[in-house]
């Protein structure tokens, strides 16, 4: 199943490759620091292995946004009656606009319609997490991973962990 | 203050005296009028069943369309409108919008308020910006709006009489549930269980609004008002610090607890009842002991707000089942004995059975054959663990601890059913029951707290259970075996609350937009048709002119519209959702409306 699976993602991406290039910068990983992927432009983005395996990153970004994400954005970025669909959002919106809407929220209020993001600015299961949730969305929005939970992921480096501590205050 | 609050208190009771307590007893009239639906509940048993029989199982066939009404707002309709005389009192979600209709006059707006609410308030709202309805009672129409603002209206014209401010939605706390009118008091609980809102219930004075009496979740035992030695739990007294006890630290502040659920009440045991909902955070390590008294059903008294007795249902929570559901109150016999009766049916997956005098447990069985964190409730009085749930290691997420994948949990987080309310008849004696038929994968996570923002710390995925096509049951359930007489698979889980009625119909929407109406002996399905869009309110019953009207508001939104919109996620396909995967937006869109039907004349 797997097998198929990742067979149809790369047909789907090498496809939409030359119609979105003109919107969204490539997102192959042209190097990596400390188990995070960077595109060409240096911006974070994901790793899918031939067997399936994905980068960390996408891997927590997964878990994170299906902790603090979901509940508005439904599952898998799939968008819900009250949010809208990351997974298309993301194929326009690029790294940059990302944090800030992230960090400062949005909102769209009129007669037909009340959408508002809260600021996640403060809140640090968000913020510390920020590359994990948009390469995994980035991930989700090329097709490079699919709606269940990813099967396999490379390890947590310590750095990661690090960092990840650093961030949250843990001791 | 909280000294100066508990002799006023003291001095409320003694006043009180041995004299029967009645509810209001305007609205005690007026509930046993089954031309009426003067309370979201139906009435203070919240039995939702109305004696109306024009409309009956031979005849609910020719139903028909009589008028409908659209609210003028998308988001999701959760509720259903109150009718009182020739009035009908219709509410929308934020912003809060409230219809005065006249049913003698072509349901012609009388009045409409619609209050200026910070638009912040809606991202707070984990899970939509739903509500639950309004209140009557003296003279008044209360909103318990997003923004936690308590508002009495004045009923003939609209104009507020009195408003005060329940909660701080900067804090995560907001105003989602329909309030209840008992004596001279206006109870109302709050929202925020992901926020971390140390979370309670409030009785406020029906003619100013001052408040009279704040009961907290979890804390201290003047915060949470049980008598150490006189509130009881499964008949022993909690004593001292019976929830201190049970928390790290200061974590009880933070603790959750939520009561955004239906309060009933029983007039002549002069007892409410309600249940309190999970802990916060999701993360079950972050919190450890049994986090009372969050996931419990409370009996107090709703004069000065005293515990009588406490069940708590999920010790230490570790799948979010938010113990918020309704208590259905019945008078029933029991091996030949009359009982006054409790009914539950919780998150859990457990449909429980009290006697509501004493907290006594009579029954606690599964109301979904696929409920499988738990081998049932110990119901062994003499054992240590008397009351508890047994709990399955391969299921405890607590067990399996942090950054641990735990699989196949059923019921999910959304539990065997949510807030849709259960109907009673008590003709058939049966409970007729809107659920979930749902299970999960739950990973709990560290998270830090940051004040007016989400606490989760839990990554969640749902599907239904192995090998099953659909996503609900309607079930009808005998509340004195705990047993499922019938139960009708419906493709998406069941998120309207039902209506039992004397001509032996039981009513009740559907997700995609279908109002049912079933046999209550059979559960065959005898009527449908499908309203503008998904349902996920209440079936409410009223007669006019002579003619028995049943309403339903459909509005699709609400966590059914989040978790379900896009279909659940399917681990095993990436592609094509079918059966039990399929998603809800291939059936239905937003938008809110008032349906209204009757037998063609």
């Amino acid at each position: 199943m797997r097998k198929i699976w990742i067979g149809v993602v790369a047909v789907a991406v090498a496809a939409s490759a030359s119609v979105v290039a003109a919107d969204t910068t490539d997102p192959k990983a042209v190097k990596s620091d400390n188990g995070k992927y960077l595109d060409k432009d240096g911006n974070p983005t994901f790793n899918v292995a031939a067997d399936g395996t994905v980068d960390w990153y996408t891997y927590s970004g997964y878990r994170r946004y299906h902790s603090e994400c979901h509940v508005c954005h439904g599952p898998d970025g799939m968008g819900s009656t009250y949010a809208p669909a990351l997974k298309d959002t993301l194929k326009t919106m690029d790294y940059a606009d990302f944090l800030n809407v992230v960090a400062t929220g949005r909102k769209n209020v009129s007669s037909s319609q009340d959408n508002v993001m809260p600021a996640f600015g403060d809140n640090k299961n968000v913020v510390c997490y920020l590359d994990d949730i948009y390469v995994y969305l980035r991930a989700r929005a090329n097709d490079a991973v699919g709606r269940a939970r990813p099967a396999k992921h490379e390890d947590k480096i310590p750095a990661i962990e690090k960092a990840e501590n650093s961030c949250m205050g843990n001791k | 203050m909280r000294k100066e609050l508990v002799a006023t208190c003291v001095a409320a009771v003694s006043l009180m005296g041995t004299g029967i307590a009645y509810g209001n007893e305007e609205l005690l009239k007026l509930s046993q009028d089954p031309k009426d639906w003067v309370m979201a509940t139906g009435n203070y048993a919240n039995t939702r069943y109305s004696k109306l029989d024009q409309i009956n199982a031979s005849n609910v066939g020719k139903l028909q369309v009589a008028w409908t009404f659209s609210t003028g707002v998308l988001r999701g309709h959760e509720g259903g409108p109150l009718i009182i005389g020739n009035m009908m009192y219709v509410h929308a979600p934020f912003p809060n919008t409230v219809y005065a209709l006249d049913l003698a006059n072509e349901n012609k707006i009388v009045w409409k308020y619609e209050p200026k609410q910070d638009p912040n308030v809606i991202p707070v709202m984990c899970c939509d910006t739903v509500n639950r309805g309004v209140a009557y009672g003296d003279g008044k129409i209360f909103l318990h709006q997003a923004d936690t603002t308590l508002v009495a209206l004045d009923a003939k014209t609209g104009k507020v009489v009195w408003s005060v401010k329940n909660g701080d939605p900067s804090k995560g706390s907001t105003g989602t549930s329909a309030p209840m009118v008992i004596k001279d008091k206006v109870l109302i609980g709050i929202s925020g269980g992901e926020f971390g809102v140390q979370a309670h219930v409030t009785a406020y004075d029906i003619k100013t609004g001052k408040q009279v009496w704040r009961a907290y979740s979890e804390g201290p035992d003047d915060q949470i008002l049980v008598d150490p030695e006189k509130t009881t739990d499964l008949g022993k007294p909690v004593g001292k610090d019976s929830s201190l006890k049970t928390w790290q630290g200061d974590q009880w502040k933070i603790g959750g607890g939520a009561t955004w659920g239906w309060i009933s009440y029983d007039p002549e045991l002069n007892l409410v009842y309600y249940g309190s909902g999970n802990p916060s955070t999701w993360n079950p390590k972050q919190r450890p002991g049994d986090n009372k008294w969050s996931m419990t059903i409370w009996a107090r008294n709703p004069d000065n707000g005293m515990a009588k007795w406490v069940y708590q249902m999920t010790p230490h929570d570790e799948w979010d089942y938010d113990g918020i559901n309704e208590m259905i109150l019945t008078d029933q016999s029991i091996n030949g004995a009359a009982r006054k009766l409790l009914t539950h049916f919780d998150r859990n997956g457990l449909g429980y059975t009290l006697d509501r005098a004493t907290g006594e447990l009579l029954v606690a069985e599964k109301y979904d054959p696929k409920v499988n964190w738990t081998s049932g409730v110990d119901m062994n009085k003499s054992s240590p663990t008397y009351g508890r749930p047994k709990v399955l290691d391969q299921y405890s997420t607590d067990k399996q601890g942090e950054d641990h994948n735990v699989k196949g949990i059923c019921p999910a987080a959304l539990g065997s059913k949510d807030e849709q309310p259960a109907a009673y008849s008590p003709e058939t004696q049966l409970f007729y029951v809107p659920t979930n038929h749902v299970c999960m994968d739950y990973e709990p996570f560290k998270v830090s707290y940051t004040a007016g923002q989400p606490y989760v710390g839990a990554t969640l995925s749902m599907y239904p259970p192995p090998g099953e096509t659909n996503m609900g049951n309607f079930i009808a359930w005998d509340g004195k075996t705990g047993k499922i007489v019938w139960s009708n698979k419906e493709q998406f889980s069941v998120w309207s609350g039902a209506l039992a009625t004397g001509g032996g119909v039981v009513f009740y929407g559907t997700l995609e937009g279908y109002l049912k109406a079933v046999d209550a002996k059979t559960g065959k399905e005898l009527y449908k048709f499908k309203t503008p869009s998904g349902i996920i309110g209440n079936v409410t019953t009223y007669e006019q002119g002579g003619r028995q009207y049943v309403a339903i508001l459909s509005g699709v939104g609400g966590w059914a519209g989040i978790g379900l919109a896009a279909g659940l996620t399917d681990p095993t396909a990436g592609l094509g959702a079918v059966g039990g995967y399929a998603a809800l937006s291939n059936y239905t869109a937003l938008g809110g409306t008032l349906t209204v039907f009757a037998l063609p004349q």
